[in-house]
């Protein structure tokens, strides 16, 4: 199978602070990444550098064979412009672990505004596209509520729902269940799993190392800015070969 | 659960043990107020008084007041008050608007230009800037427009360009866009990071995650201070009126000149600026009413 993300030798650091030390990752079409870490490993900017929401200081990643956020001619690398990123950006879903989801707009509003703005589909074509997703995370009878008027996990769904009109070719999930009170992990996890069954290429940040041995084909294991290891889950759940692999899931599980 | 007395006996009728005494019905005594009670009193009672001063004193001649409160002069300056309002308010906003964004923009000479107005105007008192601008045909006589620096294309005598309407509305606007300016900044940070995250995440279009994202959201941090500002401007105007224009302080100023009668035209002037003053309450409380929506409070 193909590589849908191929990520080489990144650095990126804030200030003197160096958050991501040189990582190589390859996620193949169709399959579900699972990044586990301790809190601060640079987790959430590793996921931010693959669709440009963080720019990188060196090295590259590139999405379905294109360089994300720049074009290479000859041996030089051209920054793309602003409006080219966001094309760009339009294959690649996002869910945050606070959902982000637009308050003053309703949830119907919050799904088809990228649809409409970023793919110029019509409102109409876009309605019903943002309909039938609402109906796949079991949210059809909120199109016109609020973001406010639901609960965290129903807000999480149609972040998901959000991220999945653009008709992603990945998906990336940062922590989407962290910000959760504990009832409300699970119906998160099943849309996110229901994903994963069709096919959907992932990388999912988190914490729930059930999910990770259920629907992971790769679980990394990040710390201080490096991939420590990574392997099936059998192998870095059960049999982690690093003592800080090991220290770590001691504690979360 | 709600701790109340009775709610276990009826859930359990067939508990056992003695039976349950009859609760007695009790009459609820609420709590007296004797101080707000006095405050009440006296309040009313200078109320009453001023009210009555109102009423009797000869000295407010509320025949002239409702002589002049409707006459056509008094109007019009009333009209010109509003045009006056309303064309400040639009291009000052308009341009507080640009000067926000270049502050908020990544480059340092657009934030130091900005920043650069911003201290400047707001440092200007309002009327010595009016005065400038009234004076302007004296330090240009004229306006070119052509190449920067070389030569202009069309060019215009500054006396006629710079009117004395033009020269307030001028005035008014680049004082009020210093003040807007930074009000609409302050709305524009008010919106949390994660809004633009999410909505440069999804592939909206610059302007678009501005105009439909981000000043939305802001309108709610930003509209009770411009209600403040456009009110504090409406009021503002009087202070043209050192520009003989005739808006609604200078005309009542010129007709108490002719007829001597200060006090009632005083108070044409005043009721004028209260009722609409009022009237920009009741318009702000739907605007903000409008932006509220999806919000819990
Ligand atoms: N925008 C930023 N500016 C400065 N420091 C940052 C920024 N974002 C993240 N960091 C720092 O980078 C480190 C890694 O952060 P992050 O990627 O969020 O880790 P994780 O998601 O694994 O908890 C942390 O020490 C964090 O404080
Ligand atoms: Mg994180």
């Amino acid at each position: 199978m193909s590589a849908m993300v191929d990520i080489r030798s990144v650095t990126k650091s804030f200030g003197s602070v160096e958050v991501l030390r040189g990582i190589d990752l390859t996620v193949r079409t169709g399959e579900v990444t699972v990044v586990l870490g301790p809190s601060g490993s640079g987790k959430s900017t590793l996921l931010r550098t693959v669709n440009h929401l963080e720019k990188v200081d060196s090295g590259q990643v590139s999405v379905d064979g294109q360089l994300v956020g720049y074009r290479r001619s000859g041996d030089k690398l051209y920054e793309l412009r602003e409006r080219d990123i966001l094309k760009q950006r339009t294959h690649i879903g996002f869910v945050f672990q606070n959902f982000h989801l637009f308050p003053h707009l309703t949830v119907l509003e919050n799904i088809t505004e990228a649809p409409v703005a970023a793919l110029k589909r019509s409102r109409k074509d876009a309605e019903a596209a943002a309909r039938r997703l609402l109906e796949r995370v079991g949210l059809a009878d909120k199109a016109d509520a609020y973001p406010r008027q639901l609960s965290g996990g129903q807000q999480q769904r149609v972040a998901i729902a959000r991220a999945l009109a653009l008709e992603p070719k990945l998906l990336l999930f940062d922590e989407p269940t962290s910000a959760l009170d504990p009832e409300l992990v699970g119906e998160v996890l099943d849309v996110i799993k229901d994903l994963a069954q069709q096919g959907t290429t992932m990388i999912v940040v988190t914490h729930e190392i059930g999910f990770a041995r259920e629907v992971a084909d790769t679980v990394v294991f990040m710390d201080d800015g490096r991939i420590v290891e990574q392997g099936p889950p059998s192998q870095i759940l059960d049999a982690p070969r690093h003592e800080r692999t090991r220290a770590f899931l001691s504690k979360v599980l | 659960m709600p701790l109340t007395s009775d709610a276990p006996a009826a859930d359990a009728p067939e508990r056992a043990g003695p039976p349950p005494t009859e609760a007695p019905a009790l009459k609820v005594v609420p709590v007296r107020h004797p101080a707000r009670w006095a405050a009440i009193a006296l309040t009313a009672v200078v109320l009453a008084q001023f009210a009555h001063g109102l009423v009797t004193n000869p000295g407010w001649e509320w025949g002239v007041f409702a002589q002049f409160f409707t006459t056509e002069t008094i109007l019009r300056a009333v009209g010109t008050t509003l045009q006056l309002t309303l064309y400040g308010t639009a291009l000052g906003f308009l341009l507080g608007l640009v000067l926000a964004f270049m502050r908020l923009s990544d480059s340092p000479f657009l934030k130091t230009v900005a920043a650069g107005y911003i201290w400047v105007f707001r440092a200007v008192p309002l009327i010595v800037q009016l005065l400038f601008w009234f004076n302007l045909a004296y330090l240009y006589k004229r306006i070119d427009i052509g190449i920067p620096f070389g030569p202009g294309f069309f060019s215009f005598d500054t006396v006629n360009l710079v009117g004395a309407m033009s020269a307030a509305v001028l005035g008014l606007a680049l004082h009020q866009a210093a003040y807007a300016a930074e009000i609409v900044r302050g709305g524009v940070l008010a919106v949390d990071d994660g809004q633009l995250a999410a909505a440069a995440a999804l592939g909206i279009p610059r302007l678009r995650q501005l105009r439909r994202i981000v000043l939305p959201q802001a309108m709610r941090a930003i509209l009770p201070n411009a209600a403040n500002e456009v009110i504090s401007l409406f009021k503002g105007t009087s202070i043209v009126s050192v520009m003989a224009i005739g808006e609604l302080f200078y005309q009542v100023q010129v007709v108490y000149g002719r007829n001597g009668r200060v006090v009632p035209l005083l108070m044409v002037a005043t009721v004028w600026y209260v009722l609409l003053t009022g009237a920009l309450s009741v318009l702000q409380h739907y605007i903000e009413r409008h932006f509220a929506k999806g919000a819990t409070r």
